[in-house]
């Protein structure tokens, strides 16, 4: 059997796993979609924080857009359940693409830890302005309309939305990283000086790069939204110390820089954060907060990192994408 | 825009602004300079750098609660979380400071979070606050009200950085941090324990924290989640004043005071936190491109 083969295989009983699941673990659909939310997460903070070296604390604010975008659209324009849903949906990924195009050009010329402190200002504020800003509800946030099918249509049609939105994102990713525009990120990463003199626009490619993420987290928005059913400014939507955070913390644990690194560590980070929450009650927060400072200090290259120096001629080749470059240098 | 009328009407009411905003500023002031010289001397940016000062808030709480005379719970609040910094000095930073920088960024956030569920879990979120018990002063027959314990807390914060400062440059542990700063390899070889000047630095940080945290509760109030907007002040204060300016730190702590306090008059004071985290990025951007000006007027 040829790697290609192999890996097609497991993509099969990959993907008819994730059909499956609803039917075969019915009482935790709502948990499953949440994962796949989770995967959403990992693989759009990775773009811009794994493959370009910029790393944002506040990708949030797209989620937040996007829920926030959907649920206005779906309370102001009336076309029905599914309608409005849809034109929801639609805008909340332009809104928070469009967000990213207009902040892109000043944030992002900010370098290292300027901009990581920056994007956490950007999160936070937006967290504080819908707070108080009475058109969305200001601190008592919205709701979002009823799914108006049976409760367990609910389930599924959520988890497959949101499972369809995982896979989108990592077949759009998977493109992306293969051909010039995965190149030019990592360029920018390495060296982005030397990457411009070379004539490369790193401009363009870091607001492109910063753009696609905000587009898929603000679908990621509108449909979470919608699956909770209620946007809190602080809890839900900005909610930069959970969300925010654990966006960053999937990424690492999986491995930075790789297509599967964040998919992995979304699956261990959703996995972990639940036993938490089931078993450690009202101790959870402190047990995560205890569990990034294990991963930041104890796993700083990730899963995958971790897998390749086991086992560096299995997955060697499969993740080529840099870990080779100084940190430090890649940080400055 | 109630508030601009006010203003204009009765202008007594800016020098009440500007007045308790150098007071506050003070405060801020002192956490930057802690903030810079983990920063200068380490490298290390300390996202936990707000929670450190909520911690001493709660101490200086929990300190006056229990008998301590309000001004002695400064000092205790000091040394409480001074050793709280070298611990977890020991038992986290000392790991991360040498790898990636963004590592330490999300280490000391991690530590951050760590700190305020602690906080949450075990003091409760109410919102709490320091009695000093000593009542307030007015000057201008009666049109200007002040604190005594604000203007007693900016004392404290002058004093105490005099204290820094010549304990920076007079004592042979200030040397030592001074010299790791400038090149940690060259003290190493020179004989400098840089893991100790390391640990040193983490604890005079953490005093600092302490005692502003004790002077926070005191003017103002504490709370579990109230440390990340200290953290963005002085992170705002070092990045506008730059490293090793402490009159710069100074300045830039009373301004950003005053900014607020006009900020929460102006816009209410539910907009205030915003304010402070709309103006961090402003203040980074404008900041950026002012450098970015000088760097092609060099070419």
């Amino acid at each position: 059997m040829t790697s290609r083969q192999l890996r097609l295989g497991i993509g099969a009983v990959g993907a008819l796993a994730a059909v499956a699941a609803p039917w075969l673990a019915p009482s935790f659909v709502t948990q499953l979609a949440f994962l796949w939310l989770m995967v959403v997460f990992a693989l759009t903070w990775d773009i811009m924080g794994g493959h370009a070296g910029y790393n944002s604390f506040g990708n949030v604010l797209f989620f937040g857009i996007g829920a926030y975008t959907c649920a206005i659209v779906q309370r102001d324009l009336g076309m029905g359940y599914l309608g409005g849903f849809a034109g929801g949906i639609a805008l909340a990924g332009l809104a928070a693409a469009l967000v990213a195009l207009l902040l892109g050009p000043s944030v992002l010329a900010l370098r290292g830890h300027y901009f990581a402190i920056a994007t956490l200002g950007l999160s936070v504020a937006a967290a504080d302005i819908a707070a108080g800003w009475r058109y969305i509800g200001a601190a008592s946030g919205m709701t979002t309309p009823q799914y108006p099918g049976a409760i367990e249509d609910r389930g599924r049609f959520f988890y497959f939305l949101l499972a369809t939105l995982a896979g989108l994102t990592l077949l759009t990713l998977r493109r992306l990283y293969a051909g010039r525009f995965g190149l030019a990120l990592g360029a920018i990463r390495d060296d982005e000086e030397k990457a411009e003199a070379m004539g490369l626009s790193t401009t363009r490619y870091k607001i492109i790069a910063w753009c696609i993420a905000a587009f898929f987290l603000g679908l990621a928005g509108a449909v979470a939204g919608n699956l909770v059913g209620y946007i809190d400014p602080r809890e839900f939507a900005f909610a930069g110390p959970t969300y925010g955070v654990w966006m960053v913390l999937m990424a690492i644990l999986g491995g930075r820089g790789t297509l599967w690194g964040p998919v992995l560590g979304a699956g261990v980070f959703h996995l972990t954060q639940e036993l938490f929450w089931t078993y450690l009650l009202g101790w959870q927060r402190v047990a995560m907060g205890l569990f990034i400072l294990a991963v930041v200090v104890y796993l700083p290259q990730g899963l995958v990192g971790g897998l390749e120096r086991i086992l560096p001629r299995r997955l060697g080749a499969a993740s080529a994408v840099g870990h080779d470059t100084s940190p430090r240098e890649a940080g400055q | 825009m109630d508030g601009l009328t006010l203003l204009l009407h009765a202008p007594v009411l800016n020098l009440q602004l500007l007045v308790d905003g150098v007071l506050v500023g003070a405060i801020f002031a002192l956490v930057a300079y802690g903030m810079a010289l983990l920063w200068g001397v380490m490298n290390l940016i300390n996202v936990a750098q707000g929670d450190f000062v909520i911690i001493g808030g709660y101490v200086a709480f929990f300190a006056v609660s229990g008998g301590v005379p309000p001004l002695l719970a400064v000092p205790c609040s000091a040394a409480v979380v001074a050793l709280v910094g070298w611990i977890l000095y020991r038992i986290v930073i000392r790991r991360v400071v040498v790898g990636e920088l963004f590592t330490s960024i999300l280490a000391t956030y991690g530590i951050g979070i760590v700190l305020q569920q602690l906080a949450n879990q075990l003091f409760g979120s109410d919102v709490r606050t320091v009695e000093s018990g000593l009542g307030s002063v007015s000057l201008l027959d009666g049109m200007l009200t002040v604190a005594r314990i604000k203007v007693l807390a900016f004392l404290g914060t002058g004093l105490l950085g005099a204290a820094l400062v010549w304990f920076m440059r007079r004592s042979r542990l200030g040397q030592a941090i001074r010299a790791t700063a400038q090149n940690a390899r060259a003290a190493r070889v020179l004989g400098v324990d840089t893991d100790c000047v390391y640990a040193a630095t983490f604890a005079i940080n953490g005093a600092i924290c302490g005692a502003a945290g004790a002077l926070v509760a005191m003017t103002w109030i504490v709370q579990p989640y109230a440390g990340l907007s200290y953290t963005v002040r002085s992170f705002m204060v070092v990045v506008a004043a730059g490293l090793g300016n402490l009159a710069g730190i100074v300045a830039v702590g009373g301004g950003l005071g005053i900014a607020e306090n006009y900020a929460g008059f102006l816009l209410g004071t539910e907009y205030q936190s915003a304010f402070v985290f709309s103006l961090l990025v402003v203040v980074l951007v404008l900041r950026n491109q002012l450098l970015l000006r000088q760097r092609q007027y060099l070419k």
